[in-house]
């Protein structure tokens, strides 16, 4: 069998990666007549032509986040070629597939409930005054698999502070577009659509959180999740809800898709935990994405530094 | 039914039993062939352990459900070239079974033998696999003619009758495998009611002629 090696990468601004372009003919050539065809129809038609996502566009003005690791990166084929992303079909390979004409642009992300600022934002509107930072994350999928990924995005805490909550405020509550054309995945009722996910304001609020628009310091594909998406590198993977559409505080705990699809295998808190197996496997090990040998798994992906005081006092095994 | 006998002897191949036997077991080796090139080639993608096992596990299945559409063929169509086959299919099931568990052992689990014992106790749908393959192996142990002479016609027939559950069980481990979508485990499911649908009403017709 072979196993991918993944190659070195660095994070500087003059490494374009033009040549992954011409690796993807099929995408490429899709996407240029996209462009073209796009263009013409779409200065018929007054419609946006470039709204698809095009690979290679670096995003500007990042920096270096302090939170990083040294561990080898899981390449960006595999990165954005295996995903769970049901909204775009159930097989690790289908979002790739189905989103490669995903509309990311214009987008437009609601903000609503216990908060002063409520009204719809622009996600550039959103985001654009807050400092876009690169991190290094360990991301552990509930199904035992991981991966290391560099991330582009804006700490949640920075946005949450300018948007005021209200003192009556303790949860938040994120939801995804639901629009079954874009999006044939949901056409079948595997969960409830829209998916929906929450965090308790403390966690939103820890400096870890992170709503990301890219990886590897491009614009994020849309089967990450594009344009923005939740990042909480000590829980599952399935809290970083996708494309988000509406972000509401709230007083009570929201519902999170996965924990009404099978109450008793996902919870709302969905720590990483190697201690607290899922009922049909069991979690104390990963496979990182390109090794052979799975790894032991640590208690919350190995952020306990900065989240275990979140939970002090809190039954793990209860509170899954 | 007699015009559905003429159909399909019609439609049958008009090919030497020799050749349908080689083209059967040429179609039974194609998946495992598949596999192999992809592996050697890199072409199964990011996590190609995990590509490996279900692949394995879903042609393990469905090589069961096509062992167990011989006698349906037969008492619907009055196709016999099947059964005189059926223990080649039969072993091809057996084969791909082997390889999907050894690939979770060898592989996967890389010989742990506590993790892989727990897993067979706690896990419902690795106790239902487990019990399945304890099946297969039995029927692949006494598949060749002299078993039957050694254990008696009848023993033996009693044996592999236990090939009904052993497809039920291998339906019930692929649904109680799978995370929400449950379209693929209940279309094996609806194929092997079908198979045993098939049966129960030639039975009951048997039974009430
Ligand atoms: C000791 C016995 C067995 C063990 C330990 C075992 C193990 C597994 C495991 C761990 C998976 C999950 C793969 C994943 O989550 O990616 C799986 C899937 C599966 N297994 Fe087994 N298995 C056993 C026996 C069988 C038998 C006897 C059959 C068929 C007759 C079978 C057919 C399947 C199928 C169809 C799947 C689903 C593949 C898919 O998702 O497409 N397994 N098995």
């Amino acid at each position: 069998m072979l196993i991918k090696i993944p190659k070195s990468w660095q994070l500087s601004e003059s490494d374009a990666t033009p040549e992954n372009i011409y690796k993807e003919r099929r995408r490429f050539m899709k996407g240029t007549a996209a462009v073209i065809t796009g263009g013409i129809a779409g200065s018929l038609l007054g419609r946006d032509a470039f709204a698809a996502w095009v690979r290679g566009e670096k995003l500007p003005n990042v920096v270096q986040s302090q939170y990083t690791t040294d561990e080898e990166l899981t390449p960006y084929d595999d990165v954005t070629q295996y995903n769970n992303f049901y909204e775009f079909g159930t097989n690790k390979g289908d979002p790739y597939d189905n989103a490669l004409d995903f509309k990311t642009k214009p987008w437009t992300v609601e903000i609503a409930g216990e908060v002063n600022n409520p009204g719809i934002y622009d996600v550039e509107d959103l985001l654009r005054p807050h400092q876009m930072e690169h991190r290094i994350y360990r991301h552990r999928c509930v199904e035992t698999w991981s991966m290391v990924v560099p991330w582009v995005g804006v700490t949640l805490a920075d946005i949450i502070k300018r948007l005021e909550p209200t003192s009556r405020a303790k949860y938040i509550a994120f939801e995804t577009l639901h629009d079954p054309k874009q999006m044939p995945g949901q056409n079948r009722n595997v969960l409830q659509w829209p998916y929906v996910e929450g965090l308790r304001m403390d966690e939103a609020m820890n400096p870890l959180t992170l709503l990301a628009t890219g990886v590897y310091g491009e614009v994020m594909p849309p089967q990450n999740g594009a344009p923005i998406r939740l990042i909480i590198p000590w829980k599952y993977g399935f809290k970083g809800i996708k494309s988000i559409v509406k972000i509401t505080f709230t007083e009570k705990e929201p519902p999170t898709s996965w924990n009404v699809s099978a109450p008793r295998e996902y919870g709302f808190y969905a720590n990483v935990n190697p201690e607290v197996s899922h009922p049909r496997w069991s979690q104390a090990k990963e496979r990182r994405i390109g090794s052979f040998f799975k790894q032991p798994t640590l208690m919350f992906n190995g952020y306990g530094e900065d989240v275990a005081h979140l939970y002090s006092g809190m039954d793990l095994a209860k509170y899954f | 039914m007699s015009t559905n006998v003429d159909t399909m002897n019609r439609l049958s191949f008009s090919m030497p039993y020799r050749a349908k036997w080689w083209l059967m077991f040429g179609l039974m080796a194609a998946p495992l062939a598949w596999l192999i090139g992809s592996a050697l080639t890199g072409g199964l993608g990011a996590n190609p352990i995990e590509a490996i096992n279900r692949f394995l596990g879903d042609w393990a299945l469905r090589i069961l459900l096509v062992t167990l559409a011989v006698t349906p063929l037969k008492l619907m169509f009055g196709l016999t070239w099947p059964v005189r086959m059926r223990r080649m299919l039969g072993l091809w099931a057996f084969a791909y079974v082997a390889l999907h568990i050894t690939n979770y052992v060898a592989i996967d689990q890389f010989f742990d033998w506590g993790d892989i014992w727990r897993d067979i106790l706690k896990r419902k749908f690795i106790t239902a696999g487990f019990v399945a393959f304890l099946i297969i192996s039995a029927l692949a142990a006494t598949s060749w003619n002299g078993a039957i002479k050694r254990m008696g016609v009848q023993a033996w027939k009693r044996l592999h009758k236990l090939v009904y559950w052993a497809g039920v069980l291998g339906c019930l481990h692929y649904i109680w495998m799978v995370k929400a979508d449950l379209r693929e485990p209940l279309i094996h499911i609806a194929i092997l009611a079908v198979l045993l649908g098939v049966r129960v009403y030639h039975n009951l017709r048997v039974y009430y002629a």
